[in-house]
């Protein structure tokens, strides 16, 4: 679901047309019968922006019909678990949870704890700070009751405020009517998946989920994924060999990137970033970041590493290991406060690297106003791609509304070698790290990313180098050293040494064998703590190819390559034994606890520490992973359990509900609230909505729509319309309709359509085809339009952006934006040229009283 | 065990088989002329091709590119043709691997396979989305071959047919001789370019690009006897699935020999593949014959009109 993995994912999906060949089952949720569909055992139509409502059925499903994996249940969530007295539901609250302030909109998510403890997330808005500040104290406390067991719970899942119980009457209507009214897909198909997916899960069979971003880019996207592991959790499926919920990425090592993030408000290793007001210094942001319980209970040891990886001999205790020299977070800072940023003229300079923001990100006009409002820009890319050649040729020039002359921005294009002219590593869905070496020498002045980083570090190293002004130290006082390769004809740093940085060393040099040693005393440095190990015994573990055939019989193939953490395949794999450490069956058995040795032993590394016993029960006052039963498997909690019910670390909801995209031509079935109450929104004259149902002018884009990629190109592409091979397969922007769409609005096949948003109107060919289903929701019916984004203005083949559509509407979590639902009129024939197009929006705005947010 | 992984994932070829390595590279000048209308080569190696089993296509074009990599074969730049995602249309000198697209209402056996099926209108039957990858056939009695009057076109040690391209006058007679319209003039220069089955890559002991970036084992390649048992054990896995539509083509050389064949979902002619293919060139000896047969008559007529005349 959420993904049309054979057309975007080609590579990894030979093993599910492999596992289908030795008789898996594969369904394929979507909107659209794609290639994906095509190699499935069953295709299930959904309106675009429904899945929490399919999913939360599923989860209906299985409670209404008993198919649960009790003894999973019991023992390794936190289904029996009681919440606090204070909490109230969306079912309480017609589709608000308790801690909504509708003038901050955001929630006070401290009515959703446990009752007598709190708890902190693993992940996420740990300190939730950034709601409100007061609850930055909840996640301090974070302490279990008497044997590492949360105070109050109920094993036989009946106690009214357990778990299990407000999961129940969470998703108590969330019936197979309901799914079909809200879906529009029809009940007996949503049914055989509801069954396929209890029949193939237990202690004998596992089911797993891939999800793209087909799931996360919505106003509520983490929640659909939580509503996933929701379901994964209830079935027994992580943790277990066939299970989980698998992230397929939109490029080589996104995972990679988050892990060693460009994020703004993580660390390497998803350490949080501090926070200006709230961590003056290193004690204060750990303590109120770490719980003291699980594996975030050694989180200072993880940071003071960190701090010495970068600062080395500069981090010493007396200094709090240069903890100052960290820049700290004081709101929002993601790429979408700095575009308005940009318009507004508070933020200057742009760094454009592996992106092109006036293709790919939604509503491309308002990137494009951002970028010409800069003072300067640099793009690094393999050729001159439009977030870079905007200033003359986009979208905006051809309308009059941006004058060349007028455009200050000065732009520096660097050319970027490509993956092949590099070493380096990728770190895919699997969290399988796997080195690439260079296989050609860049061309011309193309060079690498980390050539680029360490050069322009160097330089500015060296203008500061005689600055007394104490704010340049923490550049100056900065790891620098890396060793250039030899034979470069250009000085190319080392990338080997940039790994064994980031896999770390201790007090003697020696490379850290894993995370275990890692100390909060400054003696061991590690560039993140989850990848320690990668340079284990001075080897590029990364580059190990080693096929599984020389593995001596294993399939787990543990010396192919190298997976964080500490080589394990399969994280919580603790769970893919039962609580006595047997396994839960002969079929799917893995990692298992061996009396005789006293230890834990199987095909993979186990993901609890090899000796703790099965019945080992914390004393009062351990901490850290010492203080997780061994019974627990999930140990990055502070209470060992999955979290079916979410107490800390989301700002929109313990529970995920199903809310209407921001923009949607209907009701939302459930409740009375809308939308996600806490979606992140722009109300601004550059970025305006298109009116919801329930507002007059909702009628005027009465289509929904959803952006997609192909496999003959890549995102907004820059790598693939610049290639003659790749062009020709897929030469022109198109869009796909329905032959009843069709009908209704007179398009031809082959012919041409222009599609209208209250932001712009843009232009495609039509394919008609039976792919596109029309949906029958709440007794209407509505057609989908299908759109690929992958067009621009350069390369070999042209055409209109269909990002250029979309407003910018954001999940309040991660901050991603609403690409995949959103609503749209489309009629006959090309769009209008120059000045024309500006009027033809500005008279849909006008006819649908286009308005700026709200809801 | 061992040997039989695949020595590339993704390939079919297995350590075992060491059939298709090379020993000794032939120059075009040791390498001995082919006698007109001989089909094998003289010193035979295994018959080598491609088994393409489009039930297992995703249609992901990586054969087409890689085949256009490899052999550096010109892209042609059109318009969106609004046939499904091919953009390419057809097998031509220009397209080597081409992928077919087809959109048609029709019950999905896989459902059946897996006891799944989707509801809805009994008389439209549901949507299925057919791919498969074409390529040269490379003809067990390859017309193409026959006509050739240059010898440009040749039968190579692998059993496969390729075109020469410095030989070739462009003359065009095996364009209409292959009955699956594979052989087609480039207009830039004249001359006939199709699928060598990777020859150069064989020499090398390589597989053909299309087969090796093909990421589901689509496309397969090895000795043939190899790739027809195969592909004999997957057609019955599937009619045993229920899925009663899969069948062959191509690989019964009674019928019509193919070195490079498939495993389909409907009926030859909904893939754009002839459903009896024919050799043409199977007809010269009756040809010749009706000739002589015309030639004679033509010969007693005139010596009759000469012996009337002397009267």
């Amino acid at each position: 679901m959420g993904s049309n993995m054979a057309e975007n994912h080609p590579v990894g999906f030979q093993w599910v047309v492999e596992a289908r060949l030795r008789g898996a089952k594969i369904i394929h949720v979507d909107p659209r019968f794609t290639r994906t569909s095509a190699m499935s055992n069953l295709h299930v139509p959904l309106r675009a922006g429904t899945d929490i409502a399919f999913l939360g059925g599923i989860v209906n499903y299985i409670l209404e019909n008993d198919r649960y994996f009790r003894d999973y249940v019991v023992h390794y969530t936190n289904a029996p678990v009681i919440v606090s007295e204070e909490y109230a539901d969306t079912e309480d609250l017609d589709g608000l949870f308790s801690g909504y302030d509708p003038e901050s909109r955001s929630y006070d998510a401290s009515t959703w704890q446990y009752v007598g403890t709190t708890v902190s997330g693993a992940a996420g808005q740990r300190e939730m700070g950034g709601i409100t500040g007061e609850q930055a104290h909840y996640a301090q406390a974070g302490e279990l009751g008497h044997g590492g067991e949360p105070p109050e719970m109920d094993r036989t899942l009946e106690h009214p405020r357990c778990v299990f119980q407000i999961l129940k009457k969470h998703y108590s209507r969330y019936t197979p009517e309901m799914v079909e009214e809200i879906c529009g897909t029809p009940k007996e198909l949503f049914l055989q998946v509801a069954e396929a997916l209890c029949e193939n899960s237990g202690r004998e069979k596992t089911s797993a989920f891939c999800y793209a971003v087909g799931w996360t880019q919505h106003t509520v996207g983490v929640q659909y994924i939580r509503t996933a592991a929701i379901i994964q959790l209830l079935l027994g499926n992580i943790g277990r060999p066939g299970g989980g919920i698998l992230a397929l990425r939109g490029h080589a090592s996104i995972q990679g990137s988050t892990d060693i993030p460009t994020l703004y408000n993580i660390l390497p290793g998803y350490l949080p970033m501090p926070h200006a007001h709230q961590h003056q210094n290193l004690e204060m942001y750990v303590e109120r970041n770490s719980a003291k319980s699980g594996y975030w209970g050694n989180m200072k040891a993880y940071m003071v590493s960190l701090l010495k990886a970068y600062w080395g001999g500069a981090a010493t205790a007396e200094n709090d290991f240069c903890f100052d020299y960290l820049p700290r977070l004081t709101g929002d800072h993601s790429i979408y406060p700095a575009l308005m940023g940009m318009i507004d003229g508070w933020c200057k300079g742009f760094f454009v690297m592996g992106e092109n923001p006036a293709v790919g990100a939604a509503n491309g006009k308002l990137q494009r106003l951002a970028l010409a409002n800069l003072d300067w820009l640099i793009v690094r890319d393999f050729s001159e791609i439009e977030s870079a050649s905007f200033w003359y040729d986009s979208p905006e020039i051809e309308t009059g509304e941006l004058k060349t002359e007028e455009i200050g921005t000065e732009v520096f294009f660097m050319p970027a070698a490509a993956h092949t002219e590099k070493n380096g590593s990728f770190t895919n869905t699997q969290r399988l790290l796997q080195w690439h070496f260079r296989a050609v020498e860049p061309q011309g002045d193309c060079r690498s990313e980390l050539w680029f980083m360490y050069h322009l570090g160097r330089k500015v190293r060296e203008k500061l180098a005689n600055s007394t002004d104490p704010k340049d130290r923490a550049i100056l006082d900065l790891n620098w050293d890396y060793p250039i390769e030899e034979e470069s004809e250009f000085e190319e740093p080392d990338a080997e040494a940039v790994l064994r940085e980031i896999g770390g060393w201790d007090e003697n040099n020696e490379p850290l064998p894993s995370y275990l040693p890692i100390k909060a005393d400054g003696s061991t440095t590690c560039g993140c703590w989850i990848y320690a190990g990668v340079y284990a015994d001075e080897v590029n573990q990364a580059a190990r190819k080693k096929p599984y055939w020389e593995q001596g019989g294993n399939w787990v193939a543990p010396e192919w390559a190298w997976a964080w953490p500490m080589n394990r395949r399969i994280i919580y794999n603790r769970a893919s034994a039962d609580p006595e450490g047997r396994p839960w069956s002969e079929r799917k058995k893995y990692i298992w606890w061996d009396e005789e040795q006293g230890q834990w032993t199987g095909y993979d590394v186990p993901d609890i520490s090899p000796t703790k016993r099965p019945d080992y029960e914390p004393e009062a006052g351990a901490v850290a992973e010492d203080a997780i039963r061994g019974d627990k498997p999930f140990i990055m909690q502070a209470d060992g359990r999955g979290w079916i019910f979410v107490p800390a670390g989301l700002t929109d909801g313990p529970l995920p509900t199903h809310y209407e995209p921001h923009e949607s031509p209907f009701e939302n079935a459930l409740y009375g609230q809308q939308s996600n109450p806490v979606r992140e929104v722009y109300p601004r004259p550059e970025n305006p909505y298109n009116p919801s149902d329930g507002d007059p002018g909702a009628r005027v884009f009465p289509y929904v729509f959803t952006t997609y990629r192909l496999t003959e190109h890549h995102t907004a592409g820059g790598m693939t319309r610049t290639v003659g091979h790749l062009s020709e397969l897929q030469p022109e922007m198109f869009c796909e309709v329905s032959p009843e769409l069709a009908k209704e609005r007179g398009l031809e096949n082959d012919g041409w359509a222009t599609i209208i948003t209250s932001r712009t109107a843009i232009e495609a060919r039509v394919l008609v085809t039976d792919r596109v289903v029309p949906m029958k929701v709440q007794g209407r019916v509505v057609h989908q339009v299908g759109l690929p984004y992958h067009w621009g203005s350069k390369g070999i083949v042209t055409g209109d952006s269909a990002n250029d559509l979309l407003g910018l509407t954001l999940d309040p979590n991660v901050h991603i934006g609403e690409y995949k639902a959103a609503t749209c009129d489309i009629r006959p024939g090309r769009r209008p040229r120059g000045p024309a197009l500006v009027r033809l929006v500005e008279d849909y705005r006008r006819r649908a009283e286009s308005h700026n947010g709200g809801g | 065990m061992s040997d039989s992984h695949p020595i590339i994932p993704g390939s079919g070829i297995t350590g075992a088989s060491d059939a298709y390595n090379i020993e000794g590279r032939e120059t075009p000048e040791t390498r001995p002329l082919i006698p007109l209308g001989q089909r094998y080569y003289a010193e035979e190696k295994p018959r080598m091709g491609f088994f393409t089993d489009t039930t297992v296509c995703i249609g992901c074009k990586a054969c087409e590119v890689a085949c256009k990599e490899w052999n550096n074969v010109p892209d042609v730049i059109g318009e969106l043709t609004g046939q499904s995602y091919d953009n390419t249309s057809s097998l031509g000198a220009n397209t080597w691997r081409h992928v077919a697209f087809i959109e048609q209402r029709k019950p999905i056996k896989m459902q059946q396979e897996a006891g799944l099926m989707t509801p809805g209108s009994e008389e439209d039957g549901e949507f299925r989305w057919l791919m498969s990858s074409d390529v040269c056939k490379h003809c067990t009695e390859a017309p193409c071959l026959d006509v050739c009057p240059t010898g440009s076109l040749f039968r190579t040690e692998f059993g496969t047919v390729v075109v020469q391209e410095d030989i070739c006058n462009g003359c065009g007679y095996c364009v209409p001789a292959c009955p699956f319209g594979v052989l087609d003039r480039r207009q830039e220069d004249g001359r006939v370019w199709k699928c060598t089955l990777c020859y150069d890559r064989q020499k090398d002991g390589l597989e053909p690009a299309c087969a090796q970036a093909c990421p589901t084992d689509s496309i397969q390649f090895g000795p043939l006897d190899e790739l027809r048992e195969k592909a004999n054990g997957r057609l019955e896995m599937l009619h045993e699935a229920g899925v009663d539509d899969a069948r062959l083509y191509g690989a019964n050389e009674e019928e019509y020999g193919m070195g490079a064949f498939f495993l389909l979902l409907d009926d030859p002619e909904v893939y754009g593949l002839p459903p009896d293919p024919e050799v043409v060139t199977r007809k010269f000896k009756s040809l010749w014959g009706a000739a002589a047969v015309a030639a004679g008559a033509l010969v007693a007529g005139v010596a009759a009109a000469f012996a009337g005349g002397a009267r």
